[in-house]
């Protein structure tokens, strides 16, 4: 075992070192052929912990091939690339709004992008981006309004008509930043509501909301990145999508505890599936009152044993998982910190801040998260989700820049 | 004679003084205490029913205004609807009656009516809409 107090390259670097540990217990082409002829040995990642305590690490490592991990939470940056397309006589979409939603038209002909948090311009934040894609989800006619310049190739200039998911060609969504590895506590210590992406804070602390699935979350479960890369296949709102790269602001130097868990919001992913084979039942449109429209999306992502290494990683509890409360009634980028707390703390419902007892609220859904890591297991176990090697790794080493105003000179 | 039913928050520092008290004593109201509910170290929450003259219950309310106590018209009723809620529990830090929790075992969302003051500061939380009034 080479876990301690390190930063991701440490670990990295002792890993390589420790030549014994790259020789993997299992190899994914094991446990998929174990998969093929239902033999493979699967559990969601709130069994395992029970089940290391009982049995070790060792037997753990030998008899459990994957745990299944999942996340159901509001993820911002998300959205979805649609063809819809050529009409006769075709046209070049240079403006584009879906229900009234504006959508980014700047691509090819009759390609657009939708964005989860664009707002509707007639509803406001009572329908946005979201909320097309949840419409699309669920098969219901969606109003496609274009206006364009015309040119030789692309005379028309104007068009407005309704689509389907099944009228249209591709739809897929592809959402930079998703399944963050841990995030903040938020609460407000000002004298006045106020109303913000972690939920309705009251005022003089009269409240804490925390996101994240904590034990089950997928990259709190394999905290240096050592099983989930680019390519990795995941439950991704129902379908079977992909790691398609890093997510933005993937910030693997954030400070860790001694069993690898980053004590704030690190790594995260940007992620690829089908729209069209997506379930209302993973993926949800929502408002925050007076901050704007996002989405709940639910992940799920298979993280194989390979060796017991992984275990020590996987039997990570809510206990073990320590995140920051921070004052959002500031409103700067550097928020005063009110101290750590760790998961159980925040799920048994109050934590103290400056010694006075507030009350805690999820803003990711834990029994969704179970369910997603139920199903995800009972797809593998049925054979008809299968295991992938990343292609690439995510980095290990990434700068976390900040946005400074600053003239060309001053670059 | 009227009557009206408010839900009445008293702030931390209020919480001991005997306020109601004076309600009867200064604005001759008839009240009824519905549910209430007093935090250590949080606020305190009362759901009342006032009985009096129309300008004496106004006066009182402006009087409880000035202590410090915020005061609403009370709701009818509150409703979960179970086909939106992802049992997310972001309602249940806004809750101070605990009428709306998270089960300790499963971690789904558990609405108690009987400890609910209908103050409706959940109403805006939901991220789903899935708590709704009815009047």
């Amino acid at each position: 075992m080479i876990i301690g107090k390190i930063s991701i390259l440490e670990y990295y670097n002792l890993l390589n070192l420790n030549q014994d540990l790259n020789i993997m217990a299992k190899t994914i082409e094991e446990i998929n052929e174990k998969i093929k002829s239902r033999k493979v040995v699967v559990l969601n990642a709130e069994e395992i912990i029970d089940y290391v305590k009982e049995k070790g690490t060792k037997k753990a490592a030998k008899e459990v091939d994957v745990v299944t991990t999942a996340t159901f939470g509001p993820m911002c940056s998300s959205g979805a690339f649609i063809n819809f397309g050529h009409p006769d006589p075709p046209i070049k979409m240079t403006k584009v709004w879906l229900n009234d939603v504006p959508a980014y038209a700047g691509i090819a002909a009759v390609d657009v992008y939708i964005g989860a948090t664009e707002l509707s311009e007639t509803e406001g934040m009572n329908y946005g981006g979201a909320y097309v894609i949840e419409d699309l989800v669920l098969g219901k006619p969606v109003k496609l309004r274009a206006t364009s310049y015309g040119t030789d190739c692309y005379p028309r200039r104007e068009i407005e008509t309704y689509i389907t998911r099944d009228t249209i060609n591709q739809a897929y969504l592809f959402n930079p930043r998703n399944a963050y590895q841990n995030y903040a506590v938020a609460t407000n210590s000002s004298n006045r509501t106020i109303y913000t992406y972690m939920g309705k804070l009251l005022p003089n602390f009269g409240n804490a909301n925390y996101c994240s699935a904590g034990q089950l979350s997928p990259l709190l479960n394999d905290p240096y990145y050592r099983t989930i890369g680019i390519g990795t296949r995941i439950f991704f709102g129902g379908s079977q999508g992909y790691v398609s790269w890093y997510g933005t602001q993937h910030n693997p130097g954030k400070e860790r505890l001694a069993n690898g868990t980053p004590c704030g919001p690190a790594g995260s992913l940007a992620l690829i599936g089908n729209l069209k084979e997506m379930s209302p039942q993973y993926l949800k449109a929502c408002t925050f009152h007076n901050y704007g429209v996002t989405i709940f999306m639910g992940i799920g992502i298979p993280i194989p044993v390979i060796d017991e290494e992984m275990v020590e990683f996987l039997k990570i509890k809510d206990g073990d998982i320590y995140t920051e409360i921070f004052d959002y009634s500031v409103q700067r980028r550097n928020k005063p910190s009110y101290g750590k707390v760790n998961y159980k703390q925040l799920r048994s419902g109050k934590i103290k801040i400056n010694g006075k007892f507030v009350q805690t609220g999820s803003i990711s859904s834990y029994p969704r998260a179970l369910e997603i890591s139920n199903v995800l297991k009972k797809e593998i176990e049925n054979g008809k989700f299968y295991l992938t090697a990343s292609v690439a790794p995510l980095p290990p080493e990434e700068k976390y820049s900040s946005l400074d105003i600053l003239s060309k000179e001053e670059l | 004679m009227i009557k009206r039913k408010l839900v009445l928050s008293f702030p931390e520092n209020i919480v001991t003084k005997p306020i109601t008290y004076k309600l009867v004593k200064e604005f001759n109201l008839e009240f009824n205490i519905l549910r209430a509910e007093i935090t250590p170290n949080m606020e305190g929450k009362m759901l009342i029913e006032l009985r009096g003259d129309k300008a004496q219950i106004d006066q009182s309310i402006e009087y409880l205004t000035d202590t410090g106590v915020s005061v609403q018209e009370a709701a009818k009723d509150i409703i979960i609807d179970r086909n939106q809620c992802v049992d997310c529990g972001v309602c249940t830090s806004i809750c101070i009656t605990q009428a709306l929790i998270l089960d300790s075992k499963s971690f789904k969302l558990k609405f108690n009516k009987d400890k609910c003051i209908l103050c409706e500061l959940c109403l805006d939380c939901c991220p789903v809409s899935a708590i709704k009034v009815y009047i």
